[in-house]
């Protein structure tokens, strides 16, 4: 409940930083220290310390999981601000509003990990959606930032619709809108209960930019300026997971073996539309926009598993996958030149981001030692476990195969080619920074008892 | 705690090695660490010779019951030697060659050993399958970075293709491990889940072919040749001399404890599939005019003869696929050497342009000629008891169509004298080309490191108990589990 209260609280405030204070470093700061402090009331709801304990019966409840997701997501969204928002600044002169809207967009990942309720959900995913339109149109006098921030609200607000229509065709099947609802045990269930079921599983596979309905994506990202891909590429899509695999455990558990087809088919199409289409793009960010479909094929295993591994690897997934993504985007915001040359010969002129990059982009391609890997292998553990996905694994791990090629591509970019005019202009923390969230990805990946031991403790 | 000395020597040398700045130092630093690992090793086979110094058991990832256990048996033990032998000798007669960078060079190098030892010492299917993937990673900045002009684009098809291999190989492990009675990863449960026949078979494949990749066996070879011609010297040098042997390792030790009855039954498949690829390697390195392409299939081929014999699953063929798996190491390493040698004096790695190079190196073409011969396997040299070892276990196999292998393996020993021979008459004698007028003959560290290896030839020529007697337990303990499925596959057909 803390980080729910702190992160609206502190999102407000920031707005009217805006008109207060005028030095850029200054809200840097603040925002910095909203970010902590929500960090640390994050911790301590897991603690069980509680500041703001308001009972919401059938509509929010905090669990162990959601808990550990929203510490995951401060954290992740803390090392975002390190690194990422000297960049912001060069984006327009609503330095501090941006902050707001991140805030904001805590506060509705706080509402979709925890629902008890569809209304609940609606609510989370449209306080997630809004401000995200926003950030993805900052650039205004860029074009592409426009069509992006357009094409965004256009397709968001039908996939909305289409989750609103879900929900009322449930609540007329069920008479309820909490996510727990009985299901007789040997009456099939009705017409309008599986229609409202499919049409919600479609509208959050629309969200999570599963293939068919992820045309948005790559035109959004790319039209986005690149510190806010960074944070609509990895954190809210792994709380969209999040959402996904609570709602489909919670409520439709029992029709399993039903919706079990739909999440393998949509999950091979998006690992082989993902991984196929990324070999041939020539922008970093336009790779990176499909090499995140093309992950979100491995997450959406744990939605097809659903089982506990699925679930623990989820936020492992979420952790290695953010990180990575995360660091990548902060080099590359950096970047006038956003093709595979422009990182050519990187490591000549700065190796420990070259060395970092390198990390992050090892372990999103799932090499050994690395967080990815561990990911990746819990995914395909839980698949193994589910029993009925095998020819799903082996596709996912070809389809991870051809992730390496255009991964890959940017390593031979930045070791083995001839750099041309270096035009990297790094702070010195900035280089700490990349390096300890590699280092952050090494140990999890060499040693995951550390986190992993939290997870079962 | 021995076992994880051998792992920890050159994987802090190799780190090490990456701060070093000047460029003497770096070669002590890896040379340095390369005897460490190799007096370890050495005392170890000596002095400390009981099971408790080679086994650890350590935690690591407990919530999958995945421990850091590892274990040494003779079949590791020999790979493990020829391992630090191959650095020695490697660093020995490389002492002179530059590289730019090379203490990067040296680093990832000795980060590659430590890889490889792990890989031949893990307990566990998850720390070896870890370790499988260190070895290759070090490997593929190494190559790409220092190797010729085609090496991006060949380095990456060699990377993925063996990743592509090892993932399946991960499959195959996991699913094996949702099948141990406690859930767990190491070795004694994966021996012992005794799976149905027919779920075996496509277990088998997936682990198969990523072993197959990394031999190579034909028909996944299509990597190697370029990887090879592509990568620098001592990259070459460690991908076929050691490298490759993890393939085999992994087909001794995992494929044919955990899965026996599936290796059986498509033992009949695979023995001809790797014959005919021996002999179409040997029909490809006669027509070779490029040494290093040359090296590549010569190597493909014996590697595509070890595969057939460890196949005939009988204690005869294991014995010498033991002995010869080391033996090919030692070899090819020398080939190598020399092949470095004649490429930096003359310039060119041609056998066209070569010509006459016995007048002008005499001493290296006495090693030359050793070395050879021992490919070939004449008798007094290591190889021939090896490979005649090899020969009477195919020859000896349950299938039908023993004699046929028996053929087949004997025609690609025969090519690999033609092929061996043909080199020699090229590029040693003959009249004396443009290219080999200014050749000097060899320095001392070149004299060491190929003294060294013919040393070995001879010796292991006259006396290879010396090998046998370690690795006999591990190659009976392997045929015992052979000898269970052919007495119930025998009872079936009575039935």
């Amino acid at each position: 409940m803390n980080v729910l209260f702190l992160s609206a609280v502190w999102g407000v405030m920031m707005m009217f930083t805006g008109f207060l204070v005028k030095c850029k470093t200054k809200v840097r700061y603040i925002a910095l220290t909203g970010m902590l402090l929500l960090v640390a009331a994050s911790v301590a709801d897991f603690a069980g310390f509680s500041v703001f304990n308001i009972k919401a019966p059938h509509m929010l409840f905090f669990d162990r999981f959601s808990l550990l997701f929203m510490i995951i997501v401060t954290a992740t969204v803390l090392i975002y601000f390190l690194l990422s928002s000297r960049d912001m600044e060069k984006v327009g002169n609503y330095y501090s509003e941006y902050f707001a809207l991140i805030f904001f967009v805590i506060c509705g990942m706080g509402l979709i990990s925890s629902f008890q309720s569809l209304l609940i959900l609606f609510l989370g995913i449209e306080i997630i959606s809004i401000p995200l339109y926003i950030l993805a149109g900052t650039e205004k006098k860029n074009l592409k930032s426009n069509e992006a921030a357009l094409k965004y609200f256009l397709m968001g607000a039908f996939s909305t619709g289409i989750m609103l229509l879900g929900i009322t065709f449930l609540y007329g099947a069920t008479g309820t809108f909490s996510t727990v609802f009985k299901l007789g045990p040997d009456t099939p269930p009705s017409a309008l209960m599986i229609v409202g079921m499919l049409l919600l599983f479609f509208s959050m596979a629309f969200k999570a930019s599963l293939v068919p309905f992820h045309f948005w994506t790559p035109d959004v990202y790319d039209g986005t300026p690149s510190v806010f891909t960074s944070f609509m590429a990895t954190i809210v899509k792994a709380a969209v997971f999040i959402a996904f695999l609570k709602l489909f455990e919670e409520s439709f558990g029992a029709l399993h073996t039903k919706w079990q087809w739909i999440a393998a088919v949509i999950t091979a199409a998006t690992l082989i539309v993902g991984n196929i289409t990324a070999v041939f793009q020539q922008s970093v960010k336009r790779m990176l926009a499909y090499s995140s479909i093309a992950q979100a094929g491995f997450m959406m295993l744990a939605v097809f598993a659903l089982n506990t591994d699925g679930k623990e690897g989820l936020l492992l997934y979420a952790v290695a996958y953010s990180l990575a993504t995360i660091g990548i985007f902060a080099v590359l915001a950096k970047m006038n030149d956003y093709t595979y040359s422009g990182f050519n010969g990187l490591a000549r002129y700065e190796p420990l981001i070259a060395f970092s990059v390198t990390v992050f982009l090892l372990s999103l391609a799932g090499i050994p030692l690395t967080a990815g890997f561990l990911s990746k292998f819990y995914m395909l553990k839980a698949a193994m476990i589910n029993g009925s996905g095998l020819w799903l694994i082996i596709l996912a791990i070809l389809m991870a195969c051809v992730s390496i090629y255009y991964y890959f591509r940017v390593i031979q970019a930045m070791y083995f080619k001839e750099p041309e005019l270096p035009q990297f202009s790094a702070h010195p923390s900035f280089r700490l920074g990349l390096i300890a969230v590699s280092a952050l990805l090494i140990l999890f990946g060499i040693f995951p008892n550390w986190i992993l031991n939290w997870l079962y403790f | 705690m021995y076992s994880v000395l051998l792992i920890l020597i050159p994987l802090l040398g190799g780190v090490v090695s990456f701060f070093i700045k000047s460029e003497r130092s770096a070669r002590i630093n890896s040379l340095f660490t390369s005897l460490l690992s190799l007096g370890v090793v050495l005392a170890g086979l000596l002095f400390y010779r009981e099971d408790k110094y080679w086994i650890h058991d350590g935690a690591w990832l407990s919530v999958f019951n995945s421990s850091f256990s590892l274990k040494a048996d003779g079949l590791s033990k020999i790979f493990i030697l020829l391992n630090a032998l191959a650095y020695v000798l490697l660093f020995v007669s490389g002492w002179k060659v530059t590289y730019h960078n090379i203490n990067r060079f040296y680093g990832l190098f000795l980060l590659t050993q430590a890889g490889m030892t792990g890989t031949f010492l893990a307990y566990d299917a998850l720390l070896f399958y870890f370790f499988w993937e260190l070895a290759l990673i070090p490997m593929y900045f190494l190559c790409s970075q220092w190797g010729g002009p085609r090496r991006i684009s060949v380095t990456l098809k060699f990377f993925i293709y063996t990743f592509a291999g090892s993932v399946l190989m991960l499959v195959s492990i996991l699913y094996l491990y949702s099948k141990t009675s406690g859930m767990s990863f190491s070795f004694q449960e994966f021996a012992d889940t005794r799976l149905q026949p027919a779920r075996q078979i496509w277990l088998f494949w997936l682990f198969f072919i990523g072993l197959a990749i990394k031999m190579p066996v034909f028909p996944l070879h299509t990597w190697q040749p370029d990887t090879y011609e592509q990568s620098p010297y001592p990259g070459t040098a460690v991908l076929s001399a050691v490298m490759a042997k993890m393939g085999l390792f992994g087909l001794l030790r995992w494929l044919f404890h955990v899965l026996p009855i599936a290796s059986f039954q498509w033992a009949d498949f695979i023995t001809p599939l790797a014959l005919s690829g021996a002999i179409y390697a040997s029909l490809l390195a006669f027509r070779q005019d490029d040494l290093k392409r040359f090296a590549a299939y010569s190597s493909m081929a014996h590697m595509g003869l070890l595969c057939a014999a460890s196949f005939a699953q009988n204690l005869m063929g294991f014995q010498g696929v033991m002995l010869q798996a080391f033996n090919h190491g030692i070899n090819i390493l020398g080939l190598w050497i020399i092949v470095e040698i004649i490429e930096r004096k003359t310039g060119t790695r041609k056998m066209s342009e070569l010509g006459g190079l016995s007048q002008k190196a005499p001493a290296l073409s006495v090693f030359l000629m050793v070395i050879a011969l021992a490919n070939i396997a004449l008798p007094l040299t290591n190889s021939f008891p090896g490979e005649f070892l090899m020969i009477s276990g195919i020859f000896t196999t349950l299938s039908k169509y023993n004699v046929w292998f028996t053929v087949l393996a004997g025609l690609g020993i025969i090519l690999g004298a033609v092929y061996m021979l043909n080199m020699i008459r090229k590029v040693f004698f003959g009249e004396e080309k443009e290219s080999v007028f200014a050749v000097t003959d060899i320095s001392w560290n070149e004299k060491t490191a190929l003294g060294i290896i013919v040393g070995i030839i001879l010796v292991l020529g006259v006396y290879p108990q010396l090998l046998l007697q370690e690795t006999s337990a591990t190659a009976g303990a392997i045929n015992e589990k052979f000898e269970i499925v052919r007495k119930a596959v025998l009872e079936q057909l009575l039935k």
